[in-house]
């Protein structure tokens, strides 16, 4: 299997871009992305985009937005899993390179959120659940996340002020990222102040509806190295991939999330790394509760411990193991199908040396967990500099 | 919101809490699917569930999707009934959300779950209502 590199990153902005659509949006992170790499053809094209249907009436995305760069003809596919296409687009990419099938793979993920209402966007995300035994009786993500918060708050003791801890945290990494969709000031009271969502998650415990896009450029470490002019050369290292039941009443334990500790540990076997080598991490934060269960699976925490790890500030820009400098989904907004392509943009910067205000000192691995639904599947990538 | 044939499909696991017996291990799969997710076996028996269980988690919806705007706030819960059996169901006749609690004990009764407007199908199922320990 040979080794494979990122040369290019690109992200647009995020927020509610009512003057652009999904083809635009896509295009612009594309040929942002191209340019960053200093190339100007690919050998595959992957697209991780949840619901271009629900949320805008478009299908058959590969060879539409192909098109649009002007390279109809070139392969491409889309790919879908959620709230974690992006980090499957991204897995599809690395295979194929790693496997010899392609040299240069364009990697994208693309999700256009705001051309439906609340009420439709709600109903498009929850068909993410499980449509015959949980959305048929009108749950939504953020009450799938409340179920699995209160589980988590009443075995380990985890305090409805440690979820907001996450969101004061990752607000406050957001101020520092000018393509975050918020730049708040938020804190433990404001959180609690929010408008209930589904008990006990509140709105400012909620990631938002965003438009946006993200792209990266992969290829071999031997054309990276021809392309670095000089820049860090980031190695993705380790690749994981893994399911678990998207029903929670199928589930043996609602405590963890078994497809993020799944696929960690896949990751982590592939790059020969353990969780204590990790540098700084983005981790699929959707809800509050999500970042605590992430942090814990992956191993950065014991079982129980990532809300009090939260409130001992080790997951802040200072802390042991930075998480989510970014802003997180919950600050930096959530495309779903460009999230986890934005995730392995933030990590490329951060060891490159290139994330300004927000740079993690010394970062030289790095590890990015993207995840579906209420954990149905999760992918994890660990990056490092070479 | 959901297709008349669908709704017809569903009948017997949504009207009759219908599901399988693994032949081989004993578990049981609501609702009825083609392996087991336990041991792989593939030949199954029909049983109908229990209606008593208990609360295992649950939520209070308040921003609801498309479909179930009139029905704010809804409690759900994920139930686990006598034998076992995990499903997730609204909580019907809440007046005080507060009182939820895990480990209440539930009941299922037939009702009311949704409807697709002034002339759609209507959506029947079964909810938890609470139940005296």
């Amino acid at each position: 299997m040979r080794d494979v590199a990122i040369i290019g990153t690109a992200v647009t902005s995020f927020g509610e871009l009512w003057e652009t659509s999904l083809r635009s949006l896509w295009a612009e992170a594309a040929l942002a992305a191209l340019t960053d790499a200093g190339v100007d053809s690919v050998d595959l094209i992957t697209i991780g985009c949840m619901s271009s249907g629900l949320f805008t009436g478009q299908e058959h995305l590969a060879s539409l937005l192909t098109d649009e760069l002007g390279m109809a003809g070139v392969p491409a596919a889309r790919v879908e899993s959620a709230c974690a296409s992006g980090g499957l687009a991204v897995r599809v990419g690395f295979a194929e390179i790693a496997a010899g099938l392609a040299e240069t793979v364009l990697v994208t993920g693309v999700e256009k959120m705001t051309d439906v209402d609340g009420a439709a966007a709600t109903y498009a995300l929850g068909t993410a659940a499980d449509s015959e035994t949980e959305g048929f009786h009108g749950v939504t993500f953020p009450g799938l996340y409340a179920m699995l918060a209160r589980i988590h708050m009443q075995r380990y003791g985890t305090t409805r002020e440690q979820l907001a801890q996450v969101a004061v945290k990752n607000h406050a990494n957001g101020l520092l990222n000018r393509h975050a969709q918020y730049h708040l000031n938020v804190t433990v009271e404001s959180v609690l102040a929010s408008t209930l969502v589904a008990d006990p998650l509140r709105l400012l415990d909620c990631s938002p509806v965003t438009d946006g896009a993200a792209a990266i450029v992969l290829t071999t470490v031997e054309r990276a190295r021809e392309l670095a002019a000089g820049r860090p050369v980031v190695v993705i290292k380790g690749s994981g991939l893994a399911t678990d039941s998207i029903s929670l009443a199928n589930r043996r334990e609602l405590a963890e999330l078994r497809a993020v500790r799944l696929a960690g540990e896949r990751a982590y076997t592939m790059a020969g790394r353990s969780p204590d080598d990790i540098h700084v991490a983005e981790v699929h934060d959707c809800f509050t509760i999500a970042e605590i269960m992430a942090t814990e699976a992956l191993g950065f925490f014991e079982p129980g411990s990532g809300g009090p790890a939260v409130e001992k500030g080790l997951t802040s820009l200072e802390g042991r193991i930075p998480v989510n400098p970014s802003g997180g989904l919950k600050s930096k907004g959530h495309p779903v199908g460009a999230t986890g392509v934005a995730q392995m943009v933030e990590i490329t910067k951060q060891l490159r040396g290139e994330a300004g205000q927000r740079q993690i000192e010394g970062a030289k691995i790095g590890l990015a967990q993207n995840m579906g639904g209420s954990g149905g599947s999760s992918v994890v990538h660990i990056m490092e500099v070479v | 919101m959901f297709s008349p044939a669908r709704v017809w499909r569903e009948f017997p696991q949504r009207y009759r809490l219908e599901a399988a017996k693994c032949e081989s291990c004993g578990a049981i799969l609501y609702p009825p699917r083609l392996v087991c997710p336990s041991c792989g076996g593939r030949s199954f028996t029909d049983v109908v569930l229990p209606r008593d269980g208990k609360v295992v988690t649950y939520t209070v919806i308040r921003v609801p999707p498309a479909g179930f705007t009139e029905q704010t706030p809804l409690p759900i819960a994920l139930v686990e009934l006598v034998n076992g059996v995990r499903l997730m169901v609204q909580i019907a006749d809440v007046e005080d959300p507060e009182t939820l609690e895990i480990g209440m004990p539930v009941r299922l009764e037939f009702r009311r779950v949704a409807w697709d407007g002034e002339a759609g199908v209507i959506f029947y199922g079964h909810k938890a209502v609470r139940a005296s320990a």
